[in-house]
């Protein structure tokens, strides 16, 4: 069976004014279904472009990149935006709901391209939002609720089509200690349940949550290396 | 795809209904584009009808022939200034042409009509009596004259609704009255049902009806007996009118003897030639407001895109989260689309509610006839929805091409 990410000397360049910018240099990464992974690095070392590539927003200019075996590198738009919606969930640090939008309907918005009956939709949606936690605001708007209750509507919008590998970029980034303790220790339980996380932070004890950490440096693999905390150990 | 529709619809018009204001004055140029065109062709579609129905009072199927013009000396008279037709001109057209149901023929004058201390100067017309039949007279009280009138040159009249009201007190009985015209006393036998204005506008009900023979010996003094200034004619079929038309050409030219090169010292016009003048003038009335309705289409057209490329500005990041989600760029194409075709036909629908309102409003206030044909309803909707669409192209293209990333970098 293969990997779930198989990166091979993924080079991204960039056109920035008249510039050509290197945004990653080579860059080959292999991840297994079931991991947890922080990826951490100054700003500038690559790590929004990796995971706008592993998440298939982007294209690499160079190099290779299979998904679950899948080689992406050379797919259209529209399947790259099937591909997201079948095996991706993204959580970003602005939330990124949209505005003035019921939280079950934005947790329903994947569902929405796929042309799945409303009634289907909503059932899903209203059982991914009890998963995190948030039976019972399913009618709220983005602004009715606190930062962490509409970061975990995002989560929930993530989950919906159990995609295999979740990509968090700086999940934690807009909230204080106690939302941030509480969303990673749902990303943690998420991925006891399976779920591939790759999760970009600048924060060292949020990705002291992860059980590998990947540092990146001017688009290169700096270090590779598992984290102190073992998986199913719970330190609180 | 469905339940996309369905829900792209609702969201649009979610959209809409958060920002009413704006919604509003996008739809503005729609709305006020489609109204006036609904009520504008309702306004027109009214006097349309109404002008046919004037020209319904003509008569059915009538042919009218005038005499030519005369040149005397290469002065030319106006039409109808010669005596080029005659009785016998009627009567042989009657009998050698079958496809003619009828032939009458009259001759008019303005004459002073007296009764008791009561004067009305009105148009004399001595008529053969099928002319009635022909245009299609009927009577409010009493009846016709008949042939052994016209042939005894007998002195009695019909009267119109017109000359009623101004000979006549309010209750006096006319039918059996004895009015005077030019001094020759003529018993009043039948009052003629009203039919309005004619579709030149005149006043049709103000006219005096009188055997043709009693008008040339006893009232106008013509020179030339026999001659007389209108001839008409009807068929049993709208469809045998240019037939009949064609025919009472080559009867008359033979009759006289006009050769090959001369013109006709007649003119035949049908009912049908004379309604076309006036749909003529309905038509340069619609050109004119298809002129208005694509200018206001265009400027509210204009308004939506304007609208809407503001809207994709504003949620560029919407977009980039719908396209990580999963959007195609035909989804995110389509959503704009149909935002886009939401507030057209919106626009569409109060202007087409307001135009119809606009449209029986006339009515009310000003007394104009207006018809509202649900084809023009049909068609404003489709105009509206089409507009929707074209305008809602660029922006919907420009949403559709973002970048994903940059869209969800967007601040």
């Amino acid at each position: 069976m293969s990997s779930l990410i198989e990166c091979n000397g993924l080079w991204k360049q960039y056109r920035v004014g008249e510039v050509d910018v290197d945004a990653l240099r080579g860059l080959s990464l292999t991840i297994e279904q079931g991991e947890f992974v922080a990826v951490m690095g100054a700003s500038g070392s690559g790590k929004s472009t990796l995971l706008n590539i592993l998440g298939c927003l982007d294209q690499p200019t160079r190099g290779q990149y299979r998904l679950d075996g899948i080689d992406v590198g050379g797919l259209e738009f529209d399947r790259l935006a099937e591909v997201r919606n079948r095996q991706i969930g993204f959580v970003f640090q602005s939330f990124n709901l949209i505005p003035r939008t019921s939280a079950l309907e934005n947790a329903q918005l994947p569902l929405f391209y796929r042309g799945m009956s409303l009634s289907e939709q909503r059932g899903k949606a209203a059982a991914a939002l009890k998963r995190v936690g948030l039976e019972g605001r399913e009618q709220h708007f983005p602004t009715q609720l606190s930062g962490g209750q509409q970061q975990r509507v995002a989560i929930a919008r993530a989950l919906i089509t159990a995609p295999s590998l979740l990509l968090a970029d700086e999940p934690t980034g807009n909230l204080d200690t106690e939302s941030s303790r509480e969303i990673m220790t749902m990303l943690e339980g998420l991925n006891r349940e399976g779920i591939t996380i790759i999760l970009v932070t600048h924060e060292a004890d949020i990705a002291a949550y992860a059980q590998r950490e990947i540092l990146l440096k001017d688009g290169q693999l700096l270090s590779d290396r598992a984290t102190r905390r073992m998986p199913g150990i719970v330190e609180v | 795809m469905s339940a996309f529709v369905w829900m792209t619809v609702l969201t649009a018009l979610r959209i809409l209904g958060r920002n009413r204001l704006r919604a509003g004055l996008t739809m503005l140029g729609i709305v006020i584009g489609v109204g006036a065109v609904i009520a504008m062709v309702g306004i027109g579609e009214g006097a349309k009808r109404a002008v046919q129905a004037q020209i319904a009072t003509m008569g059915t199927n009538v042919i009218i022939i005038w005499p030519g013009a005369t040149t005397v000396s290469g002065v030319r008279s106006s039409q109808g200034g010669a005596v080029t037709l005659t009785v016998a001109d009627a009567l042989d057209l009657r009998k050698k042409i079958p496809l003619l149901a009828e032939t009458g023929w009259a001759k008019r004058d303005a004459m002073q009509i007296v009764n008791g201390n009561k004067n009305w100067n009105g148009p004399i017309n001595g008529i053969s009596p099928s002319y009635l039949t022909i245009r299609d007279w009927s009577f409010s009280s009493g009846g016709p004259f008949t042939q052994a009138d016209l042939d005894s040159a007998a002195r009695v009249a019909l009267i119109g609704q017109t000359i009623v009201d101004n000979l006549f007190e309010d209750g006096e009985e006319p039918v059996g009255a004895v009015i005077r015209i030019k001094n020759v006393p003529f018993r009043v036998i039948g009052v003629l049902a009203p039919k309005g204005q004619s579709a030149q506008g005149s006043d049709q009900d103000d006219v005096i009806f009188i055997p043709f023979t009693t008008a040339e010996r006893k009232v106008f003094g013509t020179a030339f007996l026999g001659s007389i200034g209108a001839m008409f004619a009807s068929t049993d079929r709208a469809e045998d009118l240019p037939e009949a038309v064609d025919r009472i050409r080559e009867v008359l030219r033979a009759r006289h003897r006009l050769q090959g090169e001369q013109n006709d010292d007649f003119t035949v016009k049908t009912q049908v030639d004379i309604g076309r003048v006036q749909e003529g003038t309905s038509q340069t009335l619609t050109v004119m407001l298809f002129s208005i309705a694509s200018v206001s289409l265009l400027v509210g057209g204009i308004g939506i895109m304007n609208i809407l490329l503001v809207s994709v500005t504003e949620r560029t990041r919407e977009i980039g989260v719908r396209m990580a989600v999963g959007a195609k760029r035909g989804h995110v194409l389509m959503q704009f689309l149909i935002e886009a075709m939401t507030l057209s036909l919106l626009g569409g629908v109060i202007g087409i509610v307001l135009g119809v309102i606009g449209a029986k409003l006339t009515t009310v206030v000003a007394g104009w006839p207006t018809v509202i044909s649900i084809d023009v309803i049909i068609v404003a909707f489709v105009f509206s929805l089409a507009v929707g669409l074209f305008f809602g192209l660029y922006p919907a293209n420009k949403a559709s091409r973002l970048n994903p990333i940059e869209a969800l970098r967007y601040e």
